[in-house]
């Protein structure tokens, strides 16, 4: 008896999590649908976001954001990815055996700092030094994307370095007894045998950029305007949730939970896109 | 011939390079904040609310939040996470849910946030303290669903074996013998994923939002650290300023405390 509860009471969690899921889909686009009838698929391609006065509705369209919160990740994931293989690369095959543990835990921690502090930090920091080498205010694209690639470096270094670390130690053996340099066990053996999981990594990666929020809304400028340069302020979708959701009404929130619903179906197409064809499945 | 080794060279450089530069970031951003925190630190702040120009009410109403979302996200994730790897069989069922609830935990926060809001904030016309522990515990729970699936494959099947040929019923085995075995890697778990709740600000915004005063009323507008940091240090006077610093500095302290924390409960067990 007590057992039959037990299991119940499990498999009752296990589904709750389906519900969760299902239910997230479902309720943005049911709020989501005052937008979705008035704007249809022209919302993705209509730059303006402008309320109405009065009653009127006022037109509403996500090209900005969308186009803001992809040029953001693209920048970070220009920066990230070579980097965080460096680092992979570094604790895996460089590292002195004594340094490997603090320097994989240092970098750990970079993960775990909160993302608000990155904002922070980024917007009294980081900001002016690229406003003195580029130019611009400060916050845009440029100091969004940097401090984004920052915040995404630990994760996709800790997933490349647990993929390189799996490479057999005899494949590397052999390729050094034939005379290969480091770099060249890397290139032809490593990342060959790991591939599959560091593309993984790096999707996996990008899905969190997509939808990082705080440390983006304090540098990316948050104006709904098409920036011309790359140091140009614009906004995101999350950044524009973040700032605008609360005050927003009618047609202005279910254009909102329009973004909303675009940003939550591409993260979760990339993130299953990763875990499936690269990650390998999980059992 | 001398390619080769050069290109060796500058390869094995630049990755250590790339290495100097992820702590030289780490180095800075908590030196920025050791530096910006103590500076503007003192006794004080802890002992008045935000009305008053500290962080009291706000240190105690994140982590009230974050720890009524653990006591309910906890249960339920790690009763998915039973499911999952002792009653399940490792179906179809399983692998669908689990292959949600990662897809889940990667989620971008904010969109939490937004959910809460359609179905809670919404229908009740103001912001709630209940908003934000319902977000923060739909953001904890598939990250317990994952330790807890990752943990319980951990312990040996001869555990469970000797507690079947003892004639256990399966949930006392469960209950005894495997939970047992894995409560190292759980409270490890837990208190890595209440780290990383504690410090998120996304799905705090339009559920709990903000308080300036001392509450423990979680049907009214809850004090929130994070949703503090993020309007303080955006207002124009120096003194916000100054208490946007000194309140990153105690949540960093605060988060990166409990991670390390849990790190070295998980070492000492190994030892």
């Amino acid at each position: 008896m007590v057992g039959k509860i037990f299991k119940d009471f499990s498999l009752l969690s296990a589904i709750l999590i389906l519900v969760i899921l299902v239910a997230i889909f479902g309720i943005l686009y049911s709020y989501a649908s005052d937008a979705i009838h008035t704007f249809g698929w022209d919302f993705l391609t209509t730059t303006t976001w402008q309320p109405g006065e009065d009653d009127d509705g006022g037109i509403f369209g996500g090209y900005i954001p969308i186009v803001g919160t992809l040029l953001a990740t693209l920048i970070a994931m220009l920066i990230a990815v070579p980097i965080a293989m460096g680092i992979a690369i570094f604790l895996t095959e460089v590292a002195h055996p004594l340094l490997i543990k603090p320097v994989s835990i240092a970098i750990e921690l970079l993960a775990a700092i909160p993302s608000i502090i990155y904002g922070m930090w980024g917007l009294f920091y980081f900001a002016p030094i690229i406003q003195q080498s580029f130019g611009g205010s400060g916050v845009g694209l440029l100091t969004a994307g940097i401090v984004l690639a920052i915040m995404i470096v630990p994760f996709m270094s800790a997933i490349t370095k647990d993929a390189m670390n799996t490479t057999p130690g005899v494949l590397k053996e052999s390729a050094y007894a034939m005379g290969a340099t480091k770099f060249e066990v890397i290139k032809d053996v490593i990342m060959p045998y790991s591939k599959t999981a560091i593309i993984g990594s790096v999707i996996l990666a990008l899905g969190r950029a997509l939808g990082e929020t705080m440390a983006v809304a304090f540098l990316i400028g948050s104006i709904v305007k098409l920036p011309s340069k790359v140091t140009d302020p614009t906004t995101s979708i999350p950044v524009l949730l973040a700032n605008n959701f609360a005050e927003a009404q009618d047609l202005e929130l279910s254009s909102m939970f329009y973004l909303a619903l675009i940003l939550f179906a591409v993260s979760f197409i990339i993130i299953s896109f990763a875990k499936f064809y690269f990650l390998g499945r999980k059992r | 011939m001398k390619k080769r080794f050069l290109l060796n060279k500058i390869i094995l450089t630049l990755s250590t390079l790339s290495a100097i530069i992820g702590l030289g970031f780490l180095f800075w951003i908590l030196g920025t904040l050791l530096i910006k925190g103590l500076a503007t630190m003192n006794l004080s702040i802890f002992t008045h609310d935000l009305v008053d120009g500290g962080i009291r009410n706000l240190l105690v109403g994140q982590f009230v939040m974050a720890l009524i979302a653990t006591f309910f996200a906890v249960p339920i994730g790690v009763m998915a996470g039973i499911y999952l790897r002792e009653y399940s069989n490792n179906g179809k069922i399983a692998f669908v849910i689990r292959n949600l609830s990662d897809i889940m935990m990667s989620a971008p926060s904010i969109i939490i946030g937004v959910f809460v809001y359609a179905i809670y904030i919404d229908k009740v016309n103001h912001f709630t303290g209940w908003g934000g522990v319902l977000a923060l515990a739909i953001m904890m729970i598939p990250i317990i669903v994952s330790t807890t699936d990752n943990m319980l494959s951990l312990v040996p099947k001869e555990l469970r074996e000797a507690g079947i040929a003892l004639g256990g019923s399966k949930h006392k085995i469960i209950l005894q013998i495997v939970l047992k075995a894995a409560k190292v890697g759980l409270m490890t778990g837990i208190l890595l994923s209440f780290a990383r709740i504690v410090g998120e600000t996304a799905p705090l915004l339009f559920t709990s939002a903000n308080s300036q005063f001392f509450t423990f009323n979680l049907n009214d507008q809850f004090p929130s650290l994070t949703v503090s940091i993020y309007n303080l240090a955006t207002y124009p006077d120096q003194e916000s300023k100054d208490l946007a610093w000194a309140a990153s500095f105690v949540l960093t302290a605060v988060v990166l405390v409990i991670n390390l924390g849990g790190r070295y409960l998980t070492r000492s067990k190994h030892k």
